[in-house]
């Protein structure tokens, strides 16, 4: 069998090149690849084209490649609470495409599964329909949209095996499992790194055929950005 | 007397069938979830990847790998099930989401939304309300009806660039309910002590009174 497994970040990332365009997993902080986006950091990679539902905080994931000036271009859903984001955002240090995230997710979805361009009726009517093939099924009106087209892809998950097979924990699901399929090189993180077998094959979110390397990452912060509790009744 | 921000969620809740799956926007609509009447079964949808969202955690149960949308922490209910992006969009545009409620910065007459971007200042972007607006039939906007200058957030047509085209149902505001009908807003009720003529004049598109007008019960 090829030999997925990797020592590292730093070597996990060691190929990624100024002026490529990569997928990062995550939404918010939750399900992001901290260990990778800490080795982009140190390798100081410029240029990057970043496709990710949201931008990090100004102090952590995203915002470090931010702060470190090494994103060209940003393509997201949502950008707010990140004050770096805003100044280069204003300045016009950096290229951003807001797009709606459901348009996101099927647009790495697609990039995965073959599908070059898809019909979406989200957007249609508002500015962000400008310059787009609009065509009309059953009366409603639909927009084009085509599949991205990234170099890489950066995941985390909970669980993986050596042959790339992954499991997620909670929300941190979220648009790691369709970046996985989306990249040329899909490069995963995961918590827990384990034997081959260990994972019951009926509960494996993401096949490793998609995983071309893997490894264990360390000393995760899971930051959280709303902690939010309720009163304990008892 | 106008309504707060929690007697608009709880007008709202009334809107609430047994069965519906809906999905709550961040601010006021995130607040529905506190007055779900108790005879009925309703499922939350988070578009980060849940349905049946349940409470706020206490301090013991957090887990930063279980947020809402919102970015707040959250918990699972008995039933619960999580999902990629994709599955979750797929519920959204596929019309299996009975109900969205949001916020809105400007609804105009025929039911368009802005809520999205103000130009010349940050632009914090879409999220996923581009494509719920756009795929679901039955869209309750909760807003207060009038902006902090006092100018009148239900207008003619929206200043603001839109999110969706002709989506809106029903608007939910501090001052009355709403309908959006081929002849514009349709006032059908209105707060406990505010006027008929207060609402006309704090609404700048075209405005009819419903024959059955009543008092919001809150």
């Amino acid at each position: 069998m090829i030999k997925k497994v990797v020592e590292n970040a730093n070597i996990a990332v060691q190929d990624i090149f100024d002026g490529a365009t990569i997928m990062l997993g995550g939404f918010g902080l939750c399900g992001i690849p901290e260990n990778s986006i800490n080795a982009l950091v140190s390798k100081g990679v410029k240029n990057l084209t970043c496709i990710s539902n949201n931008a990090g905080v100004d102090d952590f994931g995203i915002g470090l490649l931010l702060q470190n000036k090494q994103v060209k271009k940003m393509i997201s859903s949502y950008v707010g609470e990140n004050s770096e984001f805003e100044r280069q955002l204003l300045t016009g240090e950096l290229d951003v495409e807001l797009i709606p995230q459901g348009t996101l997710a099927e647009r790495c979805r697609a990039a995965g599964a073959g599908i070059p361009a898809f019909y979406t009726p989200a957007g249609v009517g508002t500015e962000i329909s400008e310059g787009k093939e609009i065509r009309k099924f059953n009366e409603k009106n639909y927009l084009l949209e085509k599949a991205f087209n990234a170099e890489f892809s950066i995941i985390k998950a909970w669980k993986g095996d050596l042959s790339g097979n992954l499991i997620y924990k909670g929300t941190a699901r979220n648009f790691n499992p369709i970046m996985a399929a989306a990249g040329k090189i899909t490069i995963a993180e995961v918590e827990e790194l384990v034997p081959i077998g260990e994972l019951d094959p009926n509960f494996i979110h993401t096949p490793g055929i998609y995983i071309q390397r893997i490894f264990q990452g360390n000393d995760y912060q899971k930051r959280i950005e709303q902690k939010t509790i309720r009163e304990d009744e008892s | 007397m106008s309504l707060n921000k929690f007697q608009i969620a709880q007008r709202i809740s009334k809107e609430l069938r047994d069965g519906y799956y809906v999905n709550l926007g961040i601010g006021i609509p995130t607040l529905v979830a506190n007055y779900i009447p108790e005879n009925i079964n309703v499922v939350l949808q988070s578009e980060n990847g849940l349905l049946g969202m349940g409470p706020f955690p206490i301090l013991s149960e957090v887990d930063p790998d279980l947020i809402n949308a919102g970015k707040q922490t959250i918990t699972t209910l008995k039933g619960s099930v999580l999902f990629d992006s994709a599955e979750s969009f797929s519920m959204i545009r596929g019309g299996h989401i009975n109900m969205t409620i949001l916020g809105a910065m400007e609804v105009s007459e025929n039911g368009d939304i802005a809520n999205w971007k103000i130009p010349g200042k940050m632009v914090k972007g879409m999220g996923g309300a581009m494509d719920l607006v756009s795929s679901s039939d039955n869209i309750i906007v909760a807003m207060m009806h009038t902006n902090k200058k006092g100018d009148s957030k239900l207008l003619k047509s929206c200043q603001l660039p839109i999110t969706g085209k002709k989506c809106v149902k029903k608007i939910v505001t501090n001052l009355a309910v709403l309908e959006i009908t081929n002849n514009g807003f349709l006032l059908t009720e209105k707060a406990k002590g505010v006027t008929v003529e207060e609402i006309i004049k704090k609404t700048e598109g075209n405005i009819e009174v419903s024959n059955n007008l009543k008092t919001i019960d809150v």
